[in-house]
């Protein structure tokens, strides 16, 4: 059991002093995490801290790859709405 | 009214008194703070309007995370070429800040104030935050230190805080009211959890109430920020004016919300406008009756450097400081010295300009109601008309009466844009910048081009350059005297000038 960061990531810093199990580090191009050393918070707190304070949708997904901040949870920005504000964008 | 959870049943009235520029001929909207506080603000150009000619500042970028989210705030930093608040190109450690400001305190000694101020929140950075300040205290003591904070982590930090001798902070509070709240806010991470809607606002409204109250108890100057959001907080922010007051805040900065789909925030995807020129100076201006309020804030970038409007990061790249030798003994005896000839300039300014008001109402006792006069001002800076009107990418609005001169707001020319539908492709950067100054009968510049001074008059807008490396308020003076003089004031007001800034 290990979550994972991927590439949406924009190296806030945010998570990694809240990871319990030092399981964070700094990378490049973004942040990972160490499959060896993350319990998911389980036994230090209820909710993965990680993911509890991440400010970008889907970047931390759990160990059968889902998004444990699924597109839309934390910005309120409707997935429909923000796909036509992109397509408004790009033909400008 | 949502106070009773923060305790207090009721507020003192607002104190009366003037908060604006303009009372008993002062160019100081803070001149009707105790002499403490201005001498801490003096040279600060963010807090007092008229140090903001003539000092500059810089932020450094150490505090990346965030515990809260905001509807307007997008936490990638790292788009080139925006100018916008919370945005940066180069997130530095604690080490490569010191050693930025370092360089750039020796390099432009007009610098006095550096800030932290994100992207992100620097209280929920307190390693990263305050090892750049200890650095600081004792590298460079003549710098003043300031942080800008949400205020969730505040009451925390605040021991903290005062044992790095820091004089000013700044809340943004956008709110008194968790259902206010609820709709800027979507989520906090508090105890360790995210915690949404009205119970995440509610905590976060808690805590920068009581962070403002220990700080005001401790001395130190606080100031509010508000984001004026359309439709989502601008009649309460009058409330926020009165209830921050009440607990000591000493000024109030009402900015208006950026919001551009582009962004990506929720609020510039979803549509929400920010407040028009009108908007902004009317909620100021009501705002006004309770506390000081701030009207020369630039929105800066969080690593902006230099004068307030202009920005020098570019010189102090990385790669560049890295280069850079730096003796700092021998750069704060230079600092000390172009300070001090700051200091006689002002002083010189500020007897000169009390002379013009005086001869100014002296001139005109006897007329009838003379109407008010909105002109603008290009300017580097140093308080002074320096400015050629094709280079400038700002103008300072000034409102002239025949009481006083007032210094109103400025106006952005191309940073980015300031909202309204006629802004389209079509439109060529004079015609923008003359859509942007409607409202103003007159333009005071060092030098003007042939081709804008005919588009300028014909748009109703007087170029002027005659008064080329004057006082600011000392020309806009001489220009309404002149005005008044021509018999041009008296005619009938279609609508209040003021309102139209």
């Amino acid at each position: 059991m290990a979550l994972k960061i991927i590439e949406s990531c924009v190296n806030c810093w945010a998570c990694e002093p809240l990871c319990p199990s030092q399981a964070i580090f700094e990378a490049h191009p973004h942040f990972l995490i160490d499959a060896r050393k993350c319990t998911e918070c389980e036994g230090d707190f209820s909710d993965p801290q990680c993911a509890s304070i991440c400010p970008i949708e889907g970047a931390i997904l759990d160990a059968a790859g889902l998004a444990l901040n699924p597109p839309g949870s934390l910005t309120g920005i409707p997935p429909s709405r923000l796909a036509e504000a992109m397509v408004e964008i790009q033909a400008r | 009214m949502e106070l009773k959870v923060l305790g207090q049943e009721s507020l003192p009235n607002a104190a009366g008194g003037c908060a604006s520029s303009g009372c008993g001929g002062s160019t100081d909207q803070l001149a009707h703070l105790p002499e403490h506080i201005r001498a801490k603000v003096h040279n600060h150009p963010c807090y007092s309007e008229e140090a903001h000619h003539h000092y500059a500042r810089m932020h450094v970028a150490v505090a990346p995370a965030c515990n809260i989210q905001c509807h307007y705030c997008n936490r990638k930093y790292d788009c080139a070429n925006e100018s916008r608040p919370g945005v940066v190109s180069e997130l530095l450690t604690p080490e490569h800040a010191v050693k930025k400001v370092l360089a750039v305190a020796a390099n432009i000694p007009q610098m006095t104030v550096l800030g932290i101020a994100g992207p992100g929140d620097p209280l929920a950075n307190p390693e990263r935050t305050f090892a750049t300040f200890r650095a600081l205290t004792e590298q460079a003591p003549d710098i003043k230190l300031c942080v800008s904070t949400n205020g969730l982590a505040l009451p925390e930090q605040v021991e903290e805080l005062c044992k790095h001798n820091i004089d000013h902070v700044t809340i943004t509070i956008n709110c008194v009211d968790p259902e206010v709240g609820a709709k800027i806010y979507p989520w906090i991470f508090w105890n360790n959890r995210r915690i949404k809607g009205r119970r995440g606002a509610r905590i976060l409204i808690e805590q920068q109430q009581k962070g403002l109250e220990m700080l005001t108890e401790r001395g130190i100057l606080v100031k509010v920020n508000s984001v004026l959001i359309p439709g989502v907080n601008d009649e309460h922010l009058k409330e926020v004016s009165k209830v921050v007051k009440a607990r000591g805040a000493f000024l109030h900065n009402v900015m208006p919300l950026i919001a551009e789909a582009e962004h990506g925030t929720f609020y510039g995807v979803m549509g929400q406008r920010g407040p028009t020129h009108d908007e902004l100076q009317a909620l100021q201006d009501e705002c006004a009756g309770d506390m000081a309020m701030m009207r020369h804030c630039r929105q800066c970038r969080a690593d902006a450097v230099g004068m307030l409007g202009e920005d020098r990061g570019a010189e102090f790249t990385l790669d560049r400081i890295e280069e850079m030798e730096i003796d700092y003994a021998a750069a704060m005896e230079q600092r000390k010295a172009v300070h001090a000839a700051i200091e006689a300039n002002r002083e010189a300014q500020r007897r000169k300009s009390g002379e013009s008001f005086v001869s100014l109402a002296s001139l005109m006792p006897k007329k009838k109601e003379l109407r008010p006069v909105l002109m603008a001002v290009a300017t580097t800076g140093g308080g002074v008309i320096n400015q050629h009107f094709g280079h400038a990418r700002e103008f300072l609005v000034y409102e002239a009466s025949a009481q006083d001169v007032r210094f109103i707001g400025h106006r952005k020319v191309d940073l980015y844009c300031s909202g309204g539908d006629t802004c389209g492709d079509a439109e060529t950067a004079l015609q923008k910048t003359i859509r942007i100054l409607g409202g103003c009968e007159v333009v005071l510049c060092s030098k003007i081009g042939y081709e804008p001074w005919g588009e300028l008059e014909e748009a109703g807008i007087a170029p002027n350059g005659e008064h080329a490396m004057e006082p600011i308020e000392e020309a806009v003076a001489i220009v309404y005297r002149e005005m008044a003089e021509a018999g041009l004031l008296e005619r009938p007001v279609e609508q209040p000038t003021r309102a139209s800034a």
